[in-house]
């Protein structure tokens, strides 16, 4: 061996203890669906990973009447503390258990094992140890008098962040006393399977978390039934503005957190060295799949061809395959579904005249694989840089002044997220006032605290989760009706 | 500056001139090209080397890498209690790394104090493929005359050492005098003739990624052959993100005169699974090109022998244990 070549180092899979048939979760029990069950795979492998129940109109009412029954002869009887402990069992149990929810979590959405060792699973810990202590604290969490919780909240999930996604709206919703059904998304269910096991090791009140699991219309289902109080959902602008509308009338509550196309501003005084990294974790952490991934880069223009060269060269050390390896920087695209996405946006890309490159990387055979991509000499008009594609590739596009890069960055439907990257701290202060969006990072990207509130401007969707900020997206204050 | 030969600073400035574009040399010529660097983010900075060291090295490639490690140690023993007794068997252990298998490869120096030349070449013989390096400009402090630096320089290069490894004044570069940092640097690497020049810029000292990046800098522009961390004598010492600011600073030299530099972490280093670490940080920072004892070294002792330890582990399936590796210098470096 005459180069330095990382022999495979993969995670064993012997700790999982994998069914090959899961029902729906309702009222502490696993119980069939009626609808029509479907397979879930590894989009590494295209491998059968076990089959799943769907929960059809009858399977959403029962988890809703259990949800309701918990809420009233339980939940909402118990004080904080006592809610409270059962938040830090589940989140001690999260840890006790995390390498085997990274090995599921890994395998059923294609990230890198790293990823979901190092961030998916202790941050989705960290969001139950956070809001444990919050459960018996709402009066000094929230402004208003008498906090008190919704009842039952319907919560719909993506693919992209299973069991974090599952944290950040089970944690403060039962913090505050609510109980939940919540549907994970069809291609990536098993970790919030595996989570309803921890409910019942945590001997959680049957009722008090509910699983459903199902396509769409087991989501439309949830989203209309009229047991529920109030919907939390993160997922596309499409299906939160469909939630919107369907809700619109009654007198359920919302908060969604949708789409983004979030710019990642490097100034020619950036820590140059840390920018490239930044820049990579904006867009290649998660293969793309990140709602405030940093997918609109803005260089200023004197150092855009550094900035291209450097970028470039770091990109080739980027190791794809085997999300399972220990050294996989990129894993598998999530679906077939979005990797077909992605393959129209980039052809739009280069039909539209930017420039298209990537690492030119050997891809798996089987499973769904995209090349990390960049494209330079984009412009505002192109529709990579308008609409999001959600997938391992970034469009570069420059700016010569602050104002300009303002104005960019701001010039989208979108506003979840922004990043921004100087030596100078008074710029940094500047920008972050003027940017329209719910985060903006400086000098770093992609970091996320269970304190610190998350969520958009504009159509990336209103209501924050994460801090005081989100926890008030589960607590009614005032007079009772 | 009296005592520097001419000539030095001569060459040396003419090229610095040429290369920053001024037609003199001076303090603010090199403090605007210095703090015209760009910045190092002291977190993303200590992000990147946490990343590197999530790298998970194994089988073959964890086989090849400890036999790199061990080629590219400076076995060192830098202690006031040195003897010519306690040199002699830093040699043995040179030459013989582990005496059950002679397939070990060899480190490539040991790093004495200059006195301890003529010890170690009589023990090293000349065609042993180790190298004897020494410090020399009044290490560790470097508080000396330029004059006494420069002779510390020559004595040891004339009793054959291969390598020399100095200090810059730390106290110069933190007061902003770059100019005199510079000149010192030029001045020993012209008294060093055939000996390549390591530049110990007491990272520790100069405690800011900015600093180092810019020491790193100011030592490559004064022809330094290697720059290095650590004395080992202040904590802390050769750390993965420092590391990683010097190898960005070597590829981005290399990048621009076409010029490779070397890279010399000391002190602290201490076990396989750390010094793989740093290899890994070479491999993805620098690159491959540096994966080689001529442009990267470690500057330890007791890593020696736990590489020795795996090494055998990895061979023969099963831990043996310290008493099964021979340990002539036993030091806390």
């Amino acid at each position: 061996m005459s180069t330095f070549e990382y022999a495979p180092a993969p995670e064993s899979r012997a700790i999982l203890d994998l069914r090959a048939s899961y029902g729906l979760f309702i009222n502490g029990q696993f119980v069939s669906g009626n609808g029509t069950p479907f397979k879930t795979i590894s989009p590494a492998t295209e491998e059968v990973l076990a089959e799943i129940s769907e929960a059809n109109a009858a399977d959403v009412d029962a988890a809703v009447r259990a949800a309701r029954t918990a809420y009233t002869r339980v939940w909402s009887k118990l004080s904080g503390a006592d809610r409270g402990k059962y938040l830090y069992r589940i989140a001690r149990i999260l840890q006790e258990r995390s390498r085997e929810f990274a090995v599921l979590e890994t395998l059923d959405n294609g990230k890198p094992i790293k990823e979901s060792r190092d961030v998916d699973v202790p941050v989705a810990a960290a969001h139950f140890f956070y809001h444990a202590g919050w459960a018996d604290k709402l009066e000094y969490a929230v402004h208003g008098a008498n906090p008190r919780p919704y009842g039952v909240v319907g919560q719909v999930i993506p693919w992209n962040f299973p069991l974090l996604m599952l944290s950040w709206k089970i944690a403060p919703a039962l913090a505050a006393g609510n109980t939940v059904v919540l549907k994970p998304a069809e291609t990536t269910p098993l970790t919030a399977l595996l989570f309803a096991e921890v409910c019942q090791q945590a001997d959680l009140p049957p009722g008090v978390v509910n699983i459903i699991t199902g396509a769409g219309a087991t989501g439309a289902a949830l989203v209309e039934h009229p047991g529920i109080d109030k919907i939390a959902f993160t997922g596309s602008t499409g299906v939160g503005k469909a939630i919107a509308r369907s809700i619109a009338g009654t007198r359920k509550k919302a908060t969604l957190e949708l789409g983004g196309k979030a710019a990642n501003i490097i100034f020619d005084d950036a820590p140059i060295d840390q920018a490239i990294e930044g820049i990579i974790n904006g867009i290649f952490f998660n293969q793309g799949h990140v709602c405030c991934a940093g997918s609109r880069l803005l260089v200023q223009e004197s150092i855009a061809d550094e900035v291209d060269a450097r970028l470039k060269r770091r990109l080739k050390h980027l190791r794809l395959g085997d999300p399972l390896d220990k050294n996989t920087d990129v894993g598998a695209i999530n679906s077939g579904a979005q990797l077909a996405r992605i393959t129209e946006l980039v052809a739009a890309g280069e039909a539209e005249g930017a420039q298209r490159w990537d690492t030119g990387c050997p891809l798996p055979e089987k499973g769904f694989w995209f090349r990390p991509t960049v494209f330079t000499g984009v412009s505002q008009t192109h529709r990579i840089a308008q609409e999001e594609i959600f997938g391992p590739v970034v469009s570069v596009l420059t700016f010569r002044t602050p104002q300009e890069a303002v104005a960019k960055a701001n010039n989208t439907p979108y506003g979840l997220s922004a990043g921004i990257w100087t030596e100078k701290g008074s710029r940094i202060l500047w920008m972050a006032d003027q940017l329209r969006a719910g985060v903006v990072w400086a000098n770093t990207f992609n970091r996320f605290d269970p304190a610190s509130p998350f969520g958009g401007y504009k159509e990336s969707g209103y209501g924050r989760e994460g801090g005081r900020q989100g926890l008030a997206g589960y607590i009614v204050t005032g007079k009772s009706a | 500056m009296s005592s520097a030969p001419i000539d030095t600073a001569v060459d040396a400035t003419a090229r610095a001139r040429d290369f920053l574009g001024v037609t003199r040399l001076t303090n603010s010529a090199l403090r605007g090209w210095l703090h015209g660097l760009p910045g190092v983010d002291h977190v993303g900075c200590d992000a990147r080397a946490g990343d590197l060291g999530t790298r998970s090295i194994k089988n073959d490639a964890k086989l090849w890498a400890i036999d790199l490690a061990i080629s590219m140690i400076d076995l060192t023993t830098l202690e006031g209690s040195d003897t010519a007794g306690k040199v002699r068997g830093l040699c043995a252990k040179a030459l013989t790394p582990d005496a059950s298998d002679l397939s070990t490869p060899r480190p490539a120096a040991v790093c004495v104090y200059g006195d301890m030349v003529p010890v170690a070449r009589e023990a090293l013989g000349t065609d042993s493929g180790v190298g004897i390096a020494a410090v020399a400009t009044a290490f560790p402090s470097g508080r000396a005359s330029m004059a006494v630096k420069l002779a510390d320089t020559r004595e040891a290069v004339a009793a054959s050492a291969n390598e020399i490894d100095m200090v810059i004044d730390r106290g110069a570069f933190l007061a902003g005098d770059y100019l005199t940092v510079f000149h010192q640097i030029a001045d020993v690497k012209q008294a060093c003739g055939p000996a390549r020049l390591k530049v110990i810029m007491e990272t520790g000292e100069l405690v800011t990624y900015d600093n180092v990046r810019r020491a790193s800098w100011l030592s490559m522009l004064a022809g330094g052959d290697f720059i290095k961390t650590s004395t080992g004598k202040v904590a802390p010492a050769a750390t993965l993100p420092v590391t990683i600011v010097m190898l960005e600073a070597v590829r981005d030299w290399f990048a621009l005169t076409g010029e490779m530099v070397g890279v010399k972490p000391a002190g602290g280093i201490r076990t396989s699974k750390e010094a793989i670490k740093f290899l890994v940080a070479v491999n993805e920072v620098a690159g491959e090109e540096w994966l080689d004892n001529k442009w990267f070294r470690f500057g330890a002792s007791s890593l020696l022998n736990d590489l020795v330890l795996q090494r055998q582990r990895m061979k023969l399936g099963f831990y043996s244990g310290a008493d099964y590796v021979t340990d002539d210098a036993p030091s806390l470096y």
